[in-house]
């Protein structure tokens, strides 16, 4: 058992590309902390270094009191499940879960007892003597677990370990993981770039790009309170609708209200905050849709409309929406008629307004 | 696959079959001619049936060795071939899949230097250098002598290169999830490269044997004394004779024998050499 403490950790490649550009987080002990971001964020790397298979060029990382940067992978008492597995190809799956505990001298009874009790927790007893060819994804990816288990490390480092399997797949393993991770209360790092994981299986969430932190906190909180354009994008699917608005419509829109800025800024809307009606509510806002696409998932409707007046454009960023276009999630599957003219109205409280680069969030 | 029908299959079938008859041919000869008076061979009567000296050719062909002359009986051709082949094939593989080993895990200065010095030396086979070779070897005392024979045949570019493909398709992940294991580059190299390249091994392994068993020039050059010579070398000295009948049957009884062991190490691990060309096993 023990916490993770990264202090202003850096990483810069010999070329001088700078990976990571300062982080700092604690994970506690027993929690499930979420990295999460588009690729090259540098999420991966970050875990990598937590393993000690990247050097650390800057800062500390201490692992359960101890500062690790110096110390080798085996040595910092962790265990990785990797994301294409990595099992010995060429030994059983009692050997690939033994493999480690041999390694260090274990006497041959307590491997025992420890693999059997993690076969059992994972439901691959019968499987303990094929050869991972053998087995199918998912038990692939049980035995990699199995491997990490049976050591009883400090910590448990996740490297996008779902990412392989198919959609259904991915979702029982996703459950599994967290109950496990739940059942042994070790402290874990997970590293995933798909948000619906990490909402669902953080205790703290990292948002990150591009090799800095964009927001830390709770799940639920990151979604409702994101503290940056990139985080309101990035989490929740679809993503949040942004529009940037100038300083004469922010005025108008927020009057009264002193703390809303005066200059420019971007409006956030969520495609669930939506409603379709022809009301108006005090202090929300209401946009005037023409259809452009519509998807029927069946539970849920999702609207693709075009704004009917053109506002500035910003560049989009990636997971971030075209300018103009927007997003409305009804509930049903009963929904307008593409190239019809809808009013999509979001009462005051679920309105998110960030500064004009999308740095800041102010609150309203 | 074209499924070929009437005229057509026969006409593919008859000249595969010219082939096989051209290549099967002469070893059905030295086969026939093995087992048949020497008088007869000589007098230009050779039958193209089997004769019936199989067993008395054979035995003085391995046991005896020539008469007239001081050869050695083949059997002891046969065993410094199947040392020099062996101790080739085996002395490759061990320091080729080292040194890519050294190439391919471990950064340390003129890595690239070195690897394209090894690459250089494909350039460079035996019969480049083999004044300074047989120089090197015989300053070193090495002429007739079992190390003479296989040493420097040892240091294999071709092998290196071939095991640093391999070991570059080896996920990284692999060394990785060892090092969190717990183990470090002896045990990588040993618990998990190892047993991965097998079948590379055994395909590797094929390859040599069969050229370690076929090498003539250096043999020839190395080996003065007659109880040191391979039976590539043996065939021909059996066949320049200057005061005798060259024995016929007893040189096709040679070559015969001279075929047996590449051919008995093909058929053995031919399915381990078409999964090490073929199968990547990760």
């Amino acid at each position: 058992m023990a916490n993770v403490v990264l202090r202003n950790v850096h990483k810069t490649y010999p070329g001088g590309v700078e990976a990571i550009k300062g982080i700092d987080f604690e994970v506690g002990d027993g929690q499930f902390c979420v990295l999460v971001g588009p690729s090259g964020c540098g999420k991966s790397t970050l875990l990598r270094m937590v393993a000690g298979l990247e050097t650390i060029t800057g800062g500390e990382i201490d692992i359960g009191g101890r500062i690790v940067n110096a110390i080798e992978p085996a040595e910092r008492d962790i265990a990785m499940v990797f994301q294409n597995y990595a099992l010995y190809p060429h030994m059983s799956v009692y050997n690939n879960m033994a493999y480690g505990l041999r390694n260090r001298g274990m006497p041959k009874p307590e491997i025992d007892t420890r693999v059997q009790e993690a076969a059992r927790i994972l439901e691959i007893v019968p499987m303990l003597d094929r050869k991972p060819r053998q087995l199918s994804g998912g038990q692939r990816q049980r035995v990699a677990m199995g491997r990490a288990i049976v050591r009883q490390p400090k910590v448990f480092l996740f490297d996008e370990p779902l990412s392989n399997l198919d959609a259904k797949l991915r979702i029982a393993m996703r459950v599994e993981i967290r109950r496990l991770q739940r059942r042994l209360s070790t402290t874990s790092i997970y590293v995933t770039h798909d948000q619906l994981e990490a909402m669902t299986l953080a205790d703290i969430l990292v948002v990150m790009n591009g090799g800095q932190v964009e927001q830390i906190g709770n799940p639920l909180e990151i979604y409702q309170k994101p503290a940056t354009t990139f985080v309101a994008s990035f989490i929740g699917a679809p993503p949040m609708n942004l529009m940037p608005l100038r300083a004469d419509e922010i005025k108008s829109q927020f009057s009264g209200d002193g703390r809303a800025a005066s200059e420019a800024g971007i409006l956030g809307i969520r495609p669930e905050d939506f409603m379709i009606s022809s009301d108006t509510l005090p202090g929300g806002i209401a946009l005037e849709l023409t259809v452009e696409a519509i998807e029927r998932v069946g539970a849920e409707t999702f609207i693709y409309g075009t704004r009917q007046h053109e506002v500035q454009s910003v560049a989009a960023n990636p997971g971030e929406l075209p300018p103009g276009e927007v997003i409305v999630r009804i509930p049903g599957a009963i929904g307008p008629a593409i190239g019809e003219r809808i009013r999509a109205i979001a009462p005051r409280e679920k309105l998110h307004l960030f500064s004009a680069d999308g740095r800041k969030r102010i609150d309203l | 696959m074209v499924e070929e029908q009437g005229i057509q299959r026969f006409v593919s079938h008859f000249i595969l079959w010219i082939g096989i008859a051209i290549v099967a041919f002469p070893v059905y000869l030295a086969i026939v001619a093995s087992t048949q008076d020497n008088a007869l061979i000589a007098n230009g009567q050779m039958s193209l049936l089997p004769g019936g000296h199989f067993f008395d050719v054979y035995y003085k062909t391995i046991v005896l060795g020539t008469s007239g002359s001081t050869r050695e009986p083949v059997g002891v051709m046969l065993l410094n071939s199947l040392i020099m082949a062996l101790t080739i094939a085996i002395g490759k593989i061990a320091i080729s899949i080292l040194s890519a080993y050294a190439i391919v895990y471990f950064r340390f200065p003129f890595r690239m230097w070195i690897f394209w010095m090894i690459f250089m030396t494909l350039m460079l086979p035996v019969e480049v250098r083999i004044y300074p070779t047989y120089k090197i070897a015989a300053d070193l005392h090495l002429l007739d002598s079992y190390a003479g024979l296989t040493l420097p045949l040892i240091a294999s570019a071709t092998a290196t290169l071939l095991f640093r493909q391999f070991f570059m398709t080896v996920p990284d992940e692999l060394l990785e999830a060892s090092r969190i294991d717990g183990a470090g580059p002896i045990r990588f190299f040993w618990d998990t490269l190892l047993p991965l390249s097998r079948t590379n091994m055994a395909a590797l392994f094929v390859i040599l044997f069969i050229f370690g068993w076929n090498q003539y020039l250096w043999p020839l050059l190395i080996t003065t004394r007659d109880d040191m010579q391979t039976i590539v070398i043996g065939i021909r000295k059996m066949i320049t004779t200057s005061d005798a009948l060259t024995e016929w049957p007893v040189v096709m009884a040679t070559a015969v024998l001279a075929m047996l062991p590449p051919v008995a190490v093909v058929i053995l691990m031919q399915k381990l050499f078409v999964r090490g060309l073929v199968e990547t096993e990760k």
